[in-house]
């Protein structure tokens, strides 16, 4: 038991915290005007249609920015400092918050490529990034 | 249209006060006001109040208004995060504009301070994060501000040293202000050495917490001529909102600050180019840099420079926070917004002892809601 928080899904969002646990990360596409849109909604932001469909992304993206968290907002986090919260450019055009993980945090800058990962926390998975593997 | 104007301004004191409540704060602040308005308790026939993280409540207005005694025709709770001052004061100007009411009180205060644990305010602060998309990364509003200040440094080469300069500022205009939470005088290099709390910000970077507590009253200008203060006529109002979570904001380098202020200075008919004092919500040195290039008083990647040179000193070229602000006079929530409502005021009443900027006619007042979430601007103008 880690203490850090743990998602709780809702009807909006169950489908995607589902896939989380197959180590899928899902948005919403829709069909009415083609947006793409993260996090996911009962209606699409742009245009209001509510035919949305599930898509699978590549799992890869950028760093869109980020900070090096060095005091924690809560004593869940203290072990893990200093760690990197980052917003993340997904390939898809969709923006996401995570911590970018795996790697030196002085090695983390604004555009640097990640790839997904999943980490276990109570019993779900949650996404995470990390520099993409060489290889 | 009927015209609304600020007729009683009143803070109580700022910092630690032990023994404090949120609602002796509240009346505290209400009863000084009403006072200063030159007015009594039954004259007041709209109440507004914000939020509460020591006695929070579904219905704080309700509230407060029993706590107080006032049955008012109009009384409503708003809340926007630190734009809520500047909200309510738009919306009492609409509901004196309207001829609904002809006193609105506008109240807030906060012992955030001294009523809740150590780190209770920070953390409740956190739950502006999204629940199930942020907060399992160990947002908190400090680090969520963090990742504008890289991005902003990034685009626009804003250095550490110019945001330490707007800390610097604030203290030294807090030092002028016998009633500031912070005076000890505090350099660049002491923002710089100051622990980070997460980068590029330090603990220098970031406002205080405290307790305390504001009010105002907004009158009917054609309400009574016997008025015991100088009136400040609200010329302009406007608001900017783009999102809540920081992960869906569309863009890191400009925000609803722009639009806000736009519309304010559009419906008061003046330029940013005109304000004599600027009051401008600065919960973190990247807040305020941000927001001075968005609204337009420079022009981007100019503010930094500006600022270390000393731009927004008083006899700057827009003394910019003349109590102190948040970073060193004081944070006490919602009240945190309406000091710098308070303070513009007493600059345009010419009261503002020891740190009057002169002759001051126009007033810029701003609030920020979560982050850069939600803005509301003020324009305001001596009679």
């Amino acid at each position: 038991m880690t203490g850090k928080p743990i998602p709780v899904a809702n009807p909006d969002t169950a489908v995607f915290w589902d896939a989380c646990n197959e180590k899928r990360f899902l948005i919403q596409s829709c069909k009415s005007c083609g947006e793409n849109q993260f996090y996911p909604r009962a209606i699409c932001k742009n245009c209001q249609s509510n035919d949305l469909e599930w898509q699978e992304v590549s799992g890869r993206g950028t760093v869109k920015t980020f900070t090096v968290v060095r005091h924690a907002p809560s004593p869940a986090f203290k072990a893990d400092l200093p760690y990197v919260l980052a917003l993340i450019n997904l390939d898809e055009g969709v923006s996401t918050m995570m911590n970018v993980i795996e790697c030196d945090v002085e090695d983390v800058h604004i555009g640097m490529d990640i790839e997904l990962t999943f980490e276990l926390r109570g019993e779900q998975y949650i996404p995470q990034a990390k520099p993409i593997s060489k290889g | 249209m009927r015209k609304a104007i600020i007729t009683g301004a009143y803070d109580t004191d700022v910092g630690e006060l032990p023994g404090s409540s949120c609602m002796a704060l509240h009346t505290e602040a209400a009863i000084g006001a009403i006072a200063d308005a030159g007015l009594t308790k039954s004259d007041i026939d709209g109440v507004l109040c914000a939020y509460s993280f020591t006695e929070p409540h579904l219905m704080l207005s309700s509230v407060f208004c029993e706590y107080m005694g006032l049955q008012p025709k109009f009384n409503a709770a708003i809340e926007v995060g630190g734009a809520t001052a500047c909200v309510m004061v738009m919306q009492a100007a609409a509901l004196v504009e309207s001829g609904q009411c002809r006193n609105v009180l506008v109240v807030t205060g906060d012992n955030r301070l001294t009523g809740m644990a150590k780190g209770g305010a920070v953390a409740t602060l956190a739950k502006v994060g999204h629940g199930q998309f942020e907060h399992p990364y160990g947002m908190s509003v400090p680090s969520a501000y963090a990742l504008v200040a890289t991005h902003y440094m990034n685009e626009f080469g804003v250095t550490s040293e110019q945001l330490a300069s707007i800390s610097v500022t604030a203290r030294e205009h807090a030092i002028l202000n016998s009633k500031a939470h912070r005076q000890t005088p505090i350099t660049i290099e002491d923002v710089l050495n100051s622990r980070v709390i997460s980068s590029p910000l330090h603990v220098l970077d970031c406002c205080l917490i405290s307790d305390g507590g504001a009010a105002i009253v907004v009158s009917a200008a054609e309400t009574g001529d016997d008025r015991p203060k100088v009136s400040v006529e609200i010329m302009g109002t406007g608001q900017g909102h783009t999102h809540e979570h920081i992960m869906a904001a569309p863009s890191l380098s400009d925000f609803g600050c722009k639009q806000a202020a736009q519309t304010a200075f559009q419906r008061a008919g003046v330029t940013a180019n005109d304000i004599d004092v600027a009051e401008i919500y600065d919960s973190f040195t990247i807040t305020l840099l941000v927001e001075l290039e968005s609204i337009g008083f420079f022009e981007r990647g100019e503010a930094g420079p500006a600022c270390l040179d000393g731009a927004l000193k008083i006899g700057g070229r827009l003394p910019c926070n003349t109590h102190g602000g948040l970073m060193s006079y004081g944070h006490s929530g919602a009240a945190g917004g309406m000091f710098h409502v308070v303070e513009a005021v007493r600059q345009l009443r010419h009261e503002a002892d020891g740190r009057q900027v002169e002759d001051s006619q126009l007033a810029f007042v701003h609030g920020d809601g979560g982050i850069l979430s939600a803005h509301c601007s003020l324009v305001l103008g001596r009679v």
